[in-house]
């Protein structure tokens, strides 16, 4: 639904903005889309350079092959003290980690709920090696934004494949981003006392990424 | 509102702030400096941001209608304020009609700009923000010094007071760890509980209705993401082309602000989802005084700014005024050009004098604003749209008379050339003089004059 409310206010200000640039505007066309060069990369990402630039941020990037990750994964949230996790409905049962209590999101759970279990399990969409970043879109294995916001272990599984060199391929291969998008490298922080640097502000405090080849 | 040299030289007393501000903007800077020497096409990248940004604001008419469609389309409502006052009106109201007499707020130098939380709070609306800095600076009930650490002119010792006593645990430490722990308690709870989220964007995207918030501690996410109501309030300036424009600023934006290859969390949405985050959403587009900025050729490219910080950091004046000597939102250099042309001219008269010109801002700035000319044009505005001070007028047209003609410039030469001679001591004229000129040599020494001027001297040989 477009507000037509104060429809004055939209007039007036689409008004002012073509008298102000009428003039250095020229009559040279303004690229509207992304444009070929920006089509869907295939680059391949360095996973030892992932795993560099997340043991930077204090992330740990450990390696499983496909029959350990349910191993993997209670072993880490066991290290963690997480004995009550939430996993997205579609979450694969190979990764289903014995040990632990483990809760689909479907029905949804409530924040309340999902603030109350100690940690969760997700895929991701894609990850980036030059900056140590994962980007969950709410797709496969994902589940919604809340499930890796709220508990406060998040684990994420992620394959070799996943990875791509830089941001600019990234988002190329999102495009057009038609889910949410959350990039998220490293913990959250905050620098705002005395410029010192504290880790786990809101947001996970502790993300764990296991890497499948 | 004072003057900045008045509003300065409180600010230069307070040594405590000195030395916060110092101690970060030092440490930023080398931050800075590490992230962005690993890109070995940084300056490519610049140029690119550059072109971005001056591209979106000379066709800014067509890409916002372009985004306004795109949110529509992905189920989001837009809307559009000419000032401060629609703005508000139009929260208020978007808040009251979702149910609300709260909100939690996301850290937007726009709301605070359009002095939303107030606004708010008169009409019995509490906003409560939930950036750490943003609500050490709410709860003390001062104003935010910095566009990223707002709250960088406090210490630890401040802040656990502050925290000690509206937390209610006198048994609170001191250490940043503990201070965070106390605030993420706190903040919990209100993410939980309250339906309705105010958020600023970084950008939005014309092509795809896409708006993007930059974030480290996570209440971004909370606020986007946990509320049944999600508003977000932009200034037009902030639109991007295209998705595939956002590769070039995400990668700009995090080295530029905080010398991060990546920030830790960064959040795209579109409307709404079912099923996943508010499922109501409306994109508040503020002119408030933009459309007057984009007017001026000369000082247009201010609307560039992504908001980094970057030139604040690295600016001398700066680092030794703080950013509340500039009474602006917007302090620094950024805010020096941008205040007085977002505000008016009269708003902020001071404001463009407040530099050295030494250019180091336009240096890091991520999408190249030439921020000391800019400075300059804007200094030309002030004079000719509020005319000289009467002495410089005087001055001024006294000079031109004597330029004008060479027997009178050779005799106010010999006569400038004697009172020099007399007003200096071993050869510099350091004294304090009165009138504008001692204004001027109060920090500035002038080498004593020669006895004798080169044409003098040739005519003689």
């Amino acid at each position: 639904m477009v507000a037509r409310t104060l429809s004055g206010a939209r007039a007036e200000i689409l008004a002012q903005i073509q008298a102000a640039t009428a003039e250095d505007r020229g009559d040279r066309p303004t690229r509207l889309d992304s444009g070929p060069e920006s089509q869907s990369s295939d680059a391949i990402g360095d996973p030892g350079l992932f795993a560099t630039r997340c043991a930077d941020y204090g992330t740990p990037v450990l390696q499983a092959s496909r029959d350990e990750i349910s191993a993997l994964v209670s072993t880490r949230f066991a290290l963690r003290g997480a004995r009550r996790i939430v996993v997205p409905a579609d979450l694969p049962a190979p990764w289903r980690p014995p040990g632990v209590e483990v809760i689909a999101d479907e029905p949804p759970l409530t924040h309340a709920e999902l603030a109350s279990v100690d940690g969760a399990l997700s895929g991701c969409a894609l990850a980036i090696a030059a900056t140590g970043t994962i980007v969950l879109d709410g797709g496969q294995r994902q589940g919604r934004r809340a499930l890796s916001l709220l508990p406060d272990v998040l684990v994420c599984v992620l394959r070799a494949g996943q990875i791509v060199p830089d941001l600019a391929d990234a988002i190329s291969r999102l495009a057009p981003a038609s889910r949410p998008l959350t990039l998220i490298s490293g913990p959250s922080a905050t620098s705002d006392i005395e410029l010192q640097r504290v880790e786990g502000v809101h947001g996970p405090r502790v993300l764990d990424l296991i890497l499948v080849d | 509102m004072s003057s900045f040299p008045d509003a300065a030289r409180t600010s230069l007393d307070d040594a405590q702030m000195r030395a916060n501000v110092r101690r970060a903007t030092t440490a930023i800077r080398a931050r800075r400096g590490a992230a962005v020497a690993e890109l070995p096409d940084w300056e490519e990248l610049r140029d690119a941001g550059a072109q971005i940004r001056a591209e979106a604001l000379l066709n800014l008419d067509r890409h916002l209608e372009r985004l306004e469609t795109a949110v529509a389309a992905a189920g989001g409502s837009v809307h559009w304020a000419r000032d401060a006052e629609e703005a508000n009106a139009l929260i208020a109201r978007l808040v009251r009609e979702a149910g609300s007499r709260e909100v939690i707020k996301v850290k937007s130098m726009t709301t605070d700009e359009i002095g939303l939380n107030e606004a708010l709070a008169a009409q019995g609306i509490t906003a409560h923000e939930t950036d750490l800095a943003e609500m050490i600076v709410q709860l003390a009930g001062d104003r935010p010094s910095h566009i990223l650490v707002p709250a960088i002119h406090q210490n630890r010792e401040q802040i656990r007071t502050l925290f000690a006593e509206r937390f209610g645990e006198p048994a609170l430490e001191s250490d940043p760890g503990a201070l965070t722990a106390a605030a993420r308690s706190h903040l919990r709870e209100r993410f939980l509980s309250v339906g309705v989220g105010v958020s600023g964007a970084n950008f939005a995207v014309a092509e795809t209705g896409t708006v993007c918030v930059v974030e480290s501690e996570g209440n971004g996410r909370m606020c986007t993401t946990l509320p049944e109501t999600l508003i977000t309030v932009m200034g037009i300036e902030k639109v991007l082309p295209r998705f595939a424009d956002l590769a070039v600023m995400l990668a700009l934006l995090p080295r530029s602000a905080t010398g991060e290859r990546m920030n830790p969390y960064t959040s795209l949405w579109s409307g709404v989802t079912p099923g996943d985050g508010p499922q109501r959403f409306h994109l508040v587009l503020l002119d408030n005084g933009r459309t007057d900025t984009l007017a001026d050729p000369g000082g247009r490219d201010a609307l560039r700014c992504i908001r980094c910080s970057a030139c604040l950091n690295v600016c001398p004046v700066y680092e030794r005024t703080g950013g509340h000597a500039y009474g602006s939102i917007y302090p620094g250099p950024i805010g020096a050009i941008l205040a007085p042309q977002l505000a008016g001219l009269d708003a902020h008269t001071s404001l463009p004098w407040a530099s050295s010109l030494c250019g180091a801002c336009y240096e890091v700035c991520p999408v190249k604003i030439d921020i000391p000319s800019v400075l300059v044009h804007l200094r030309a505005r002030v004079i000719s749209e509020r005319g000289a001070p009467p002495g410089e007028r005087l001055a001024m047209a006294a000079l031109a008379r004597i330029f004008a003609s060479r027997r009178r410039y050779e005799a106010a030469q010999r006569s400038a050339r004697l009172a020099g001679r007399l007003a200096a001591r071993n050869d510099v004229i350091e004294r304090r003089l009165p009138g504008p000129l001692g204004q001027w040599l109060r920090f500035r020494d002038l080498p004593a004059p020669p006895e004798q001027s080169f044409r003098e001297w040739w005519r003689a040989r």
